[in-house]
C-alpha cells in the first residue's frame, strides 16, 4: 500500500497481519500445505550492512592501493590433512546439487570458481563428471542421505565436507521433489523417477559428536589421510556446536548462517529457525579461541554473503574464508529481469523468484528442464562468475588496504565498529563513536 | 597369506597395506588377528581380495567396501559394512546399529542378530539376516532386499522406496507406507538365490514380502498424518 493511498483515504494497514501474512493466512486455509520454497531467509535481520570499517588516519597507517600487495591467498585443511587445499582468494563456492541445479549451472560453478582459484562444492546428489572436470579444486559433501556416494568419487574430492546442517534449515533434511527428478538425477540417487526425494535430517550411522570422530576417523583412512575433512553446521548453538567439531577432529569449519540459501524447504524453517550470520561468526571464534585452534582448524562463514565489504567483515571477525551460494546463482543469471515476463507466467517475477523446487527456472539454473537448461551456457556463466568472484576479492583488498592490512587474514574485530546496539552486541565490536559492547561494558 | 596383528601394527598400516593391493596386488589372503574392538578395521577396500578377522571390530568394519570379501569371526560394531559397493561382508555373531547403512551393492551375511535400523536407507545391498533385526530396520531403503530370519522389531521399513524385505518370523510393527505384499514365484526365486547365496539354510516359502504401499512417493495433503 503507497503512502499516498493511505493518507487521501485514512487507511491504515497492520503491522502484525500486513498483506504478506494475509496472503500466507489465506494460501494456507486453501491448500493445507506449508508453504515450500526455496532461497533463504527473506526477513530483515541483523547483517553485515550494519557494521563499519574504521579507515586509517593518524592513528593508523594505511597501505597504498594500487602499489602495496594485499594477500588474499588462504590454506585450508593444515590441522591434519596431507594434502591442505590452497585458494587464491578466500570466497569458496557453496555446496549445492545437481538436480536442485541443472547440470550446465554445476559446471559454470566449477568454471568460475577455476578461473579464480578457488573451491566450489558438491551438494546432495552426488559428484558428477561435468563439475569434477571443471573444478580445479572440489569439495565432496558427505550428507545424511548419502545419495551418489561412493568411495571413488571421495577419492577424487580434494576436500571432504561432512554436512550436519546448514543455516536456511538446521535441523531439517532436504527435498527435492518428483517434479526435477529426472532419469539421470534418479540414477545418480538410486530412486524411481518422479518420486519426490527426501534428505534425512541426521545421518544414518552415526548419532553425536563421539560417533562423529569415529566416521571421520573412517573418511580419512578411506582416503589415506589425504585430503581435509570440514564439518558443516547451521547456526545455531554455534559455540558449542565448534567446540564439538573441532574435539570431533575437523580441519575446517563451515558455519552457515540463516540467510543461506536453499534449493527447497519449508518457509517457517527459513524464516524462523537459525541465528544470522553476523551473531554466529563471533561464538565460532571463541569457541576456537578458547581452544587454542584458532587458524589452526579454519573456520569458512557463510550466509548472505554479497560484496566485497561482507567478505572483509567476516575475516575482521575471525572467519578464514567464505562460501556463497545465492550470490553465486545471481552472478549466473538468476532471477535476471530479462526474464521478468516469464517469470510472470509462473507467478512470480525477477527479484522475487524462490521456487526453485518447481524446476521452471527461466534463467535455466534451478531446473532439469532440458530447454531451459540451454539457456545458461557454462562457459560464460562461469565467465560471469570469476568476474563477480574477482570484485568480491577487490573490494576486501581495498577495505584492508584502508586499514593498514598487507593480508585479508590481518584485519581484526578493532577494525570493525557497530551502527546499531544489537549488531554491536552480536558482533562484540563497540557502537560507532562510543568504546560501548553491549555486554561488556566500557 | 598375509597376517598382521593389531597389537603390533596399527589399523592405519593394515588399511594402507589392504589398500595398497588395489594398486599392485601382492596377496590374496590376508588375516587380521587381535582386532579387539578397534574402529575402521578393512574399510575402503578396493581389490578381490579376502580378509579374516579375527575377534570383534569396533565402527564401520569393513566401510566402503568394493570387491574384498571381509569375514569378521566375531561381532562387528556400529556401521559394518556402511556404504558398501560391492563383494561380501559376512560377520559370524550379532552386528550392532545401522549395519550395512547405505550400502549399494555387495552381499552382507550377519550370522547372528543384527541391531536397530540395520539397512537403513539401503541404496543396493543384499542384506540377509540370520537372527532378528532392531527397530526402524530398513528405514528409507532404496534398493536391494533385506532379508530376515528372526524377527523384526518396530518401524520395519519406515518411508520405504524399493528395497525389497523379506521376514520369516513376527514384525513387531511396520513403519509408515510399508505394507505386506503377496509372495509370488519370482518373490520365491529372489529370496532363494539370497539364501543360497548366503549359504543359509531356509525355506523361502516360509517368508512373508514387504514392500512400499508407494503412498508417501509424491507429497500430498491428505498423507500429512503419516510425515
Amino acid at each position: 500500500m503507497s503512502e499516498d493511498i493511505k493518507v487521501k483515504d485514512g487507511l491504515r494497514e497492520s503491522a502484525t497481519f500486513d498483506r504478506n501474512t494475509m496472503t500466507e493466512i489465506r494460501r494456507a486455509a486453501e491448500t493445507g500445505i506449508y508453504d515450500i520454497r526455496g532461497f533463504g531467509a527473506k526477513r530483515k535481520l541483523p547483517h553485515f550492512d550494519d557494521l563499519l570499517f574504521l579507515g586509517a588516519s593518524m592513528s593508523r597507517y594505511p597501505l597504498e592501493g594500487y602499489r602495496e600487495k594485499c594477500n588474499t591467498s588462504v590454506t585450508l585443511g593444515t590441522r591434519y590433512a596431507k594434502k591442505p587445499i590452497v585458494l587464491d582468494i578466500p570466497v569458496t563456492i557453496a555446496g549445492m546439487s545437481f538436480g536442485a541445479l541443472s547440470a550446465n549451472a554445476k559446471e559454470a560453478l566449477g568454471r568460475g570458481a577455476s578461473l579464480m582459484g578457488t573451491s566450489t562444492t558438491t551438494g546432495d546428489g552426488g559428484m558428477t563428471p561435468e563439475e569434477r572436470g571443471q573444478s580445479s579444486k572440489l569439495v565432496y559433501q558427505y550428507l545424511p542421505s548419502r545419495y551418489g556416494m561412493n568411495p571413488d568419487d571421495l577419492r577424487k574430492a580434494d576436500a571432504i565436507e561432512v554436512v550436519l546442517g546448514q543455516g536456511a534449515k538446521p535441523g531439517g533434511g532436504g527435498m527435492l521433489l518428483g517434479q526435477k527428478i529426472t532419469d539421470r538425477v534418479a540414477k545418480m540417487r538410486t530412486l524411481p523417477m518422479g518420486v519426490d526425494q527426501r534428505s534425512a535430517c541426521r545421518h544414518p550411522d552415526w548419532t553425536g559428536p563421539d560417533d562423529l570422530a569415529i566416521k571421520i576417523q573412517e573418511l580419512r583412512e578411506i582416503t589415506d589421510w589425504q585430503v581435509p575433512i570440514y564439518i558443516k553446521v547451521g547456526a545455531t548453538r554455534t559455540y558449542y556446536d565448534v567446540k564439538l567439531a573441532v574435539k570431533a577432529g575437523a580441519d575446517v569449519i563451515v558455519v552457515d548462517g540463516m540467510q543461506g540459501g536453499t534449493a527447497a524447504t519449508q518457509d517457517v524453517f527459513i524464516e524462523h529457525v537459525g541465528i544470522p550470520t553476523l551473531a554466529a561468526i563471533p561464538q565460532a571464534v571463541r569457541a576456537l579461541q578458547e581452544m587454542g585452534m584458532h587458524r589452526k582448524v579454519q573456520l569458512i562463514v557463510s550466509g548472505g554473503i554479497r560484496n566485497g565489504a561482507d567478505v572483509a567483515k567476516c575475516m575482521a571477525l575471525g572467519a578464514d574464508a567464505v562460501a556463497i551460494g545465492t550470490a553465486a546463482l545471481i552472478a549466473l543469471g538468476c532471477n535476471h529481469p530479462m526474464y521478468d515476463e516469464e517469470f510472470k507466467k509462473i507467478g512470480s517475477a525477477a527479484g522475487f523468484y524462490d521456487d526453485y523446487h518447481e524446476g521452471k527456472d527461466p534463467a535455466g539454473i534451478s531446473t532439469q528442464d532440458p530447454e531451459l537448461m540451454k539457456r545458461l551456457d557454462p562457459v560464460d556463466g562461469g565467465r560471469r562468475l570469476a568476474n563477480y568472484l574477482n570484485v568480491l576479492t577487490l573490494e576486501a583488498q581495498t577495505l584492508a588496504r584502508a586499514c593498514g592490512k598487507n593480508d585479508l587474514r590481518n584485519l581484526e574485530p578493532e577494525d570493525l565498529v557497530a551502527l546499531t546496539v544489537e549488531s554491536a552486541a552480536m558482533a562484540n565490536v563497540p557502537l560507532a563513536g562510543t568504546s560501548w559492547i553491549p555486554g561488556k561494558g566500557y | 597369506m598375509k597376517t598382521i596383528n593389531l597389537t603390533e601394527q596399527s589399523v592405519r598400516d593394515l588399511n594402507q597395506a589392504l589398500h595398497d593391493q588395489a594398486i599392485e596386488c601382492t596377496e590374496r589372503e590376508w588375516e587380521v588377528l587381535e582386532p579387539k574392538g578397534q574402529h575402521n578395521i578393512a574399510c575402503g577396500l578396493d581389490q578381490n581380495i579376502s580378509v579374516d578377522i579375527k575377534g570383534p571390530t569396533g565402527y564401520y568394519c569393513a566401510g566402503m567396501n568394493k570387491k574384498a570379501h571381509v569375514t569378521i569371526h566375531g561381532n562387528a560394531g556400529q556401521g559394518v559394512a556402511e556404504n558398501m559397493m560391492s563383494g561380501t561382508v559376512r560377520v559370524k555373531g550379532d552386528a550392532s546399529q545401522a549395519a550395512g547403512a547405505t550400502a549399494h551393492g555387495g552381499l552382507l551375511v550377519i550370522e547372528g542378530n543384527a541391531a536397530a535400523r540395520c539397512g537403513i536407507s539401503m541404496k543396493g545391498v543384499d542384506i540377509v539376516v540370520k537372527g532378528n533385526v532392531g527397530h526402524m530396520s530398513c528405514f528409507m531403503g532404496q534398493a536391494g532386499a533385506l532379508v530376515v530370519c528372526g524377527d523384526a522389531g518396530d518401524a520395519l521399513g519406515d518411508s520405504l522406496y524399493e528395497t525389497h524385505i523379506y521376514v520369516k518370523g513376527e514384525v513387531k510393527s511396520l513403519g509408515a507406507d510399508c505394507i505386506q505384499k503377496d509372495m509370488r514365484e519370482e518373490h520365491i526365486e529372489e529370496l532363494t538365490e539370497l539364501l543360497n547365496r548366503a549359504g543359509v539354510d531356509e525355506d523361502p516359502t516360509a517368508f512373508k514380502r514387504y514392500g512400499s504401499a508407494r503412498q508417501l512417493y509424491n507429497f500430498k495433503v491428505d498423507n500429512t498424518s503419516a510425515y
